[in-house]
């Protein structure tokens, strides 16, 4: 009987879909996520779609923060730099939708570029800091380069057309989304297993011995701040596109903190890690407010305390995963599959 | 020429409170390898707890003083001992993000029991603004510089002369050599905590007084860190002495700089110094070099 993991040749270690199993509940996820439109209604579309621009966002930290081991704290601000990037040349220069939102990645990965360049000198808590002290740059940035973002009053962005048709409900876009999410989560799983992923993984277990090993630090630390980026770019662009109007207001520091609160409950350095992470922080506020609403309907007045719990919840939520399951959901995930495996034989 | 100098003397006053504020960041991240993110919001917490003994106790206020200097000691162990002990050894990210959730529930709890309701602080200082001859410094910042220069004094004397000072030192120096010398190095860092709270919860009163408190006052701590970065982050004269640079740099940035971007430049000036600094010389003024090149 077959009772574990056997990988004999490289090539099967290194296979994306590790099992037929595997391939089979993929298929049927991937049939339930066609499907899913079809069934939901608009609020449920609505979320499914914020839970889209999370799970590329997500992914783009984690390639950086989990697989590469550069701590980001400025990952709201590349979101933003997309976000305005493709609301700029849709509203400005009468870009099309679909090569706006590569366009919102390019320059995204610019500015990741840019901000990669501290990571050349220094790393752990200090790249840490420059990274936080980026987010706050590009606030300023967004909140008084006037002439191009119109400050805080924001950018209205006309509803996105393909080949003539008008995107207009959550139902149209959540199939722009699900191509979006499919593309980088595919991307994402095979860089991972080429040449420079792999890099990746070797620069943040041990810089130095990836060094002497031959793998080019500069380039790869670099070319991780750029991809990262491009994926927050992208995310960006599609979700202000989605919420029809792009302000500062939308990119804080606590946004930075809840992508990295993605990675680290879903797993660091798991790419169905972060999709678990980018599920499980969106999804948290929408059941409090639901919940909210419950109390408002039975104890009025009380719903008020709903407010702050959402905060108070997520740093808990942050601080518990961090003490008692630091490498996420995607560990759990793992150690339920562990189980069933072998059930109900596992000893 | 006069407003220069009285903008420089402001910044100075204003520095005062910085370098008291870094001094908490560079006394628990030297004992503890720690940089807490959620300093800011001890401050709040600081403030509101004096705030609430002040004006829903209605003791006076060298009591109110003490008795939030007893709530952050309290604080500070509950942090080490329930938070960060379980993630010694534990790579940078894990420890920065607990601070940071620690932060977070902190400003959520605070949000529930005292509401965001913006509020002032009652007078505890004369209100006369302080004449220097050559500039007038307002009385809160006045009062506050006195207030940041004595807890610095104070907690630069304990490190220095005291047996649990030299304890501290020795500690930060060497975990395993201090261990050896028989200095319980649990208690270390939980005393680091209490320090670091203690320095965060005086500044917490005394901004609290210039500007009034409100939930979100703690974000100065970001600008903080700044300071403790220009400073060296387990240098302590050089938090004192960057938090004056940063102070003074800060405030011109609001003379010259603001009327040109239309304000909010003096906000973001700490940053954009930040970002040269680690371009420059990461390990700050008086920090140990121990960066190495990668």
């Amino acid at each position: 009987m077959r009772c574990g993991d056997f990988k004999e040749t490289y090539i099967q270690d290194e296979a994306i879909f590790q099992s037929l199993f595997v391939k089979f509940w993929l298929c049927l996820l991937f049939l339930f996520l066609l499907a899913f439109p079809f069934m939901a209604n608009a609020y449920l579309l609505y979320v499914a779609n914020m839970i889209g621009f999370a799970i590329i966002g997500a992914i783009g930290l984690n390639l950086l923060t989990g697989f590469t081991g550069q701590i980001s704290l400025g990952h709201a601000a590349f979101l933003g730099v997309g976000a305005y990037t493709s609301a700029i040349l849709v509203t400005r220069l009468g870009f099309p939708f679909w090569l706006s939102v590569p366009c919102a990645g390019l320059v995204a990965a610019l500015a990741g570029l840019i901000i990669g360049i501290p990571s050349l000198r220094v790393k752990g808590l200090y790249l840490c800091i420059a990274t936080l002290a980026a987010q706050f740059i590009f606030e300023f940035i967004f909140t008084r380069w006037e002439s191009m973002t119109k400050g805080i009053t924001g950018i209205h962005i006309p509803p996105p057309t393909i080949a003539g048709y008008a995107i207009k409900t959550e139902k149209d876009f959540y199939w722009i989304t699900l191509f979006f999410v499919a593309l980088a989560v595919g991307y994402a799983r095979n860089l991972i297993r080429s040449r420079t992923g792999r890099a990746f993984i070797a620069i943040r277990d041990r810089d130095l011995s990836a060094e002497i090993i031959g793998i080019n630090l500069f380039r790869s630390k670099l070319s991780s701040f750029a991809i990262s980026s491009f994926y927050a770019g992208v995310a960006g662009a599609l979700w202000m596109t989605f919420l029809k109007v792009v302000t500062p207001d939308h990119f804080p520091f606590l946004l930075s903190i809840q992508y990295l609160a993605m990675i680290i409950v879903g797993g660091l350095g798991s790419v169905l890690g972060s999709i678990f992470g980018a599920v499980f922080i969106t999804l948290t506020p929408e059941l409090l407010n639901y919940l909210s609403e419950i109390v408002k309907a039975s104890a009025p007045g009380y719903e008020e305390i709903f407010v702050p719990m959402k905060e108070v919840i997520f740093g808990v939520l942050i601080v518990l995963f961090l003490i008692f399951e630091p490498r996420g959901l995607a560990e759990i995930w793992n150690r339920i599959k562990a189980f069933f495996r072998l059930w109900p034989f596992s000893y | 020429m006069d407003i220069l100098i009285q903008v420089i003397v402001t910044g100075l006053a204003t520095g005062g409170l910085y370098g008291l504020i870094a001094l908490g960041f560079v006394l628990i991240y030297k004992a503890t390898s720690v940089l807490n993110l959620a300093m800011g919001d001890f401050m709040t917490l600081g403030a509101f707890v004096c705030f609430t003994m002040l004006t829903q106790v209605k003791v006076p206020f060298y009591l109110a003083l003490l008795l939030t200097l007893v709530a952050a000691i309290v604080l500070g162990i509950a942090v080490e001992r329930i938070i960060l002990r379980p993630l010694i050894g534990e790579p940078v990210i894990s420890v920065i993000m607990v601070t940071i959730g620690l932060g977070i529930i902190l400003k959520g709890g605070m949000y529930i029991i005292w509401t965001p309701i913006f509020r002032s602080f009652p007078q505890i200082f004369p209100p006369k603004p302080f004449n220097l001859g050559f500039a007038i410094v307002p009385s809160g910042l006045w009062w506050g510089f006195v207030f940041a220069i004595i807890g610095t004094i104070a907690f630069l004397l304990i490190f220095k002369f005291s047996r649990t000072g030299v304890a501290m030192r020795a500690v930060a120096s060497d975990q395993q050599a201090a261990l050896s010398m028989g200095i319980s190095v649990r208690w270390v860092f939980a005393l680091a905590w209490c320090f670091g709270a203690m320095a965060a919860v005086i500044g917490g009163i005394v901004i609290g007084n210039i500007s009034g408190i409100s939930v979100y006052m703690g974000d100065i701590g970001l600008k903080v860190l700044a300071v403790i970065i220009l400073g060296g982050l387990d240098s302590i004269g050089g938090a004192i002495l960057a938090g004056f640079i940063i102070g003074v740099l800060e405030n011109l940035t609001g003379l010259y700089i603001d009327p040109l971007v239309g304000g909010g430049a003096k906000d973001v000036a700490p940053f954009f110094i930040l970002v040269l600094i680690l371009m420059i010389r990461p390990y700050g003024l008086f920090g140990k070099e121990l960066i190495e090149r990668v």
